[in-house]
């Protein structure tokens, strides 16, 4: 995984309440087997006319948003289905973080599994910076993670919170199931534990109890 | 005297491995449930890492997102469409490789994962379950801690048995009394769900309570399980009692002998204890509910049947007005137009949320002696090759044939679409699915959530209906 430190680049707004992952990333396109090149798919339905044509009025096909690298969201985030396709078409497309007033559980989880930095703002400030977003050439803001800030178009930064375990990820780009492996006494000595309050839950699946 | 603690404290504090950070814990996870479409990035990234997969006896695989309803004798080389085909062939290649246990698809026991968990007895009170499927949830009907995962987490299961997670905090879900007739757990979940929003369990877990949970079936409780993350709670629960005793007893992979004593006396102790407080509440009375449709393009935007489509001008906020003003574009309603005359094209019975067996007796029950409208393609899908064979011994195929409805295999077929069974040419669709955003059942597809005895009515009478009426 990419470290992730600091990070400038144009902010696109998209004020819609409640995007859910089907929009970001339809199902019927699930059906890759891999988490690489899933951008040709992100927002198909909103990016795209019905003849495969590109939609002009849709955000991201509008020239200084075309090379977006942050998005600024609307309340419920990333609801709906748990697909990490959503967060890897993001990614393909270059998008490295996304500031929202609040995010659904799970794709909130999955950004940090893939290098992108979800940011949790009240909504009066998302609301100042999705009017900054709609500035076109002149929407860039900095992203600065180590010390936590947003800096916008008029210089002006704003701190935001970040819990420490995820920021430590992210800032070393750490593999979180390496991490896992390391503690795999503790998981061990569980495991023992557990087979002796819990027994019939081991062997479960592979044979009839 | 100890503090007393939730059903969700008592499973997450006998689940912690060790802290992982600040705020975050390691944590065991007992049942891995793996399907086709969430998992070949998964065991690609074993693959490149070299590792294995931990413990396969706590993981079991099904294809069901990608399967088609019919002609599954030739197994998975009977899938026309070749990406479909190549997912399946995947997880079988994935299962093989890894040594996981598989329920193939010409088998009885395939079918939904959500729903083969607790048929055989896999998804057990007290247990932490994970699968790369939001409606993961579903089994927290048998009072376990259930919830959807990203493939990134799966892969993480799959290689430690564990996860990274942050505790949840608790939200009571009360609703009592009795339910009147007509009304369906569909009906109370959506209800709920129209209350507090598509976001109000965001961070939290839900424990339902109250008479009306104890008083529903156990494949009711999965209904309302299921939907919780519609409603933002990663997992809901409802407290084991003495009817998931009886359901869990005699399941195939349920402890028996000595072992079900002693898991028996285990899972007494999970319930929350009295006198524990939550960190949210919300109370709904049993007879308020009455049988609900959505109008919109997501699980909040539901009505009663008897209602109208909202009209954007009455609503205040212009955030919400814009985003009812949208739903109806979409859904091409105009406001305040009665929900029961809006027609229907196709109706689609199955699903994780509505295709066990008492789903279809329900269904079945609306259709008997009645023929589907013309123009209406109905299709019944159950949610498990088992489910399938009891609803044929009890001759609810025949009745659903005779009305004009499809009898298919089971699947998660049109839910979401990715097999052949679609809306076609921006349809609307009466679903007991759970979830209608746009596009989700087809292009320009238009769902409108319900149960499996309302959405019989809407195949019987060619539009949105009220159930009670039926007769």
């Amino acid at each position: 995984m990419d470290k992730f430190t600091a990070l400038t680049g144009v902010a696109a707004p998209l004020p819609i309440h409640n995007l859910d992952t089907d929009k970001i990333f339809p199902a019927i396109y699930l059906k890759t087997i891999k988490r690489t090149g899933l951008s040709q798919w992100l927002f198909q339905e909103i990016r795209f006319k019905p003849d495969g044509s590109e939609n002009p009025d849709f955000v991201l096909n509008q020239a200084p948003y075309r090379n977006a690298k942050i998005l600024i969201g609307a309340e419920n985030f990333g609801c709906g289905s748990s697909r990490e396709h959503a967060p890897w078409a993001l990614l393909d497309f270059g998008i490295r973080c996304v500031i929202a007033p609040s995010f659904a559980d799970i794709f909130y989880n999955n950004c940090f599994k893939n290098g992108i930095l979800p940011i949790k703002v009240p909504k009066e400030i998302c609301d100042e910076l999705m009017e900054d977003a709609k500035k076109g050439a002149n929407a860039v803001m900095t992203i600065d993670l180590e010390n936590q800030t947003i800096s916008r178009p008029d210089g002006e930064r704003v701190h935001f919170e970040l819990d420490a375990f995820r920021k430590h990820c992210l800032v070393n780009g750490l593999d979180d199931i390496g991490l896992t492996e390391a503690k795999n006494t503790d998981i061990s000595s569980y495991e023992q534990k557990a087979r002796l309050q819990r027994p019939w839950q081991f062997g479960m699946t592979q044979k009839e109890a | 005297m100890p503090q007393p603690r939730t059903l969700f404290d008592k499973i997450w504090e006998s689940h912690v491995i060790a802290p992982q950070g600040e705020g975050t814990y390691l944590i065991y996870i007992d049942l891995h449930l793996i399907h086709e479409v969430t998992t070949p990035q998964a065991f690609e990234g074993l693959k490149l890492a070299g590792r294995g997969v931990r413990r396969p006896d706590k993981t079991i695989a099904v294809a069901d997102h990608n399967i088609p309803t019919t002609n599954r004798k030739a197994g998975a080389a009977g899938i026309i469409e070749a990406d479909s085909r190549l997912q399946v062939d995947t997880l079988e290649r994935n299962v093989k490789e890894f040594g996981v246990p598989y329920f193939p698809i010409d088998s009885i026991d395939q079918g939904i994962v959500h729903v083969i968990g607790p048929e055989q007895g896999l998804s057990q009170p007290g247990m932490t379950i994970v699968c790369g499927d939001s409606h993961t949830a579903t089994h927290g009907a048998m009072g376990a801690l259930a919830f959807g995962i990203g493939t990134s987490e799966v892969e993480h299961v799959l290689a430690t048995q564990t996860l990274i997670q942050a505790p949840a905090k608790n939200m009571l879900i009360k609703v009592d009394g009795m339910l009147g007739a007509g009304v369906s757990p569909k009906d109370v979940i959506l209800a709920i769900i129209a209350k507090i929003g598509t976001a109000g369990g965001t961070g939290h877990v839900f424990e339902y309570a109250g008479s009306t949970f104890r008083d529903m079936s156990m494949e009711g409780r999965m209904t309302v399980c299921n939907m919780s993350i519609e409603a933002g709670a990663r997992a809901g629960l409802v407290a084991p009692d003495e009817k998931t005793f009886a359901y869990m007893t005699g399941r195939p992979h349920a402890p028996k002998g000595a072992a079900w004593e002693q898991a028996l006396a285990y899972w007494k102790t999970l319930p929350s204890d009295p006198g524990v407080t939550y960190d949210k509440e919300a109370h709904l009375a049993a007879a308020d509910i009455a049988p609900h449709v959505t109008w919109g393009t997501n699980p909040e935007q539901a009505a009663p049947v008897t209602g109208r489509v909202p009209d954007p001008s009455q609503i205040d906020d212009p955030l919400h007005r814009a985003a009812v003003e949208r739903a109806l574009q979409y859904m091409q309603l105009k406001p305040n137009t009665l929900l029961t005359d809006v027609p229907v094209q196709r109706v689609f019975i199955g699903s994780c949320t509505n295709s066990r067996i008492e789903d279809l007796r329900a269904a079945a029950a609306i259709a008997k002696g009645r023929k589907v409208a013309d123009g209406v393609t109905a299709l019944v899908v159950p949610g498990s090759g088992h489910v399938k064979y009891q609803a044929e011994e009890e001759g609810l195929d025949r009745i659903f044939l005779e009305a004009g409805f499809e009898w298919r295999d089971a699947g998660c077929s049109m839910c979401m679409s990715m097999n052949d069974d679609k809306a076609m040419n921006g349809e609307r669709v009466a679903t007991t699915s759970n979830r209608n955003f746009e596009g989700r059942q087809g292009k320009n597809a238009k769902s409108h959530l319900m149960g499996p005895a309302m959405a019989a009515a809407a195949a019987i009478t060619g539009h949105l209906a009220d159930v009670r009426q039926m007769g």
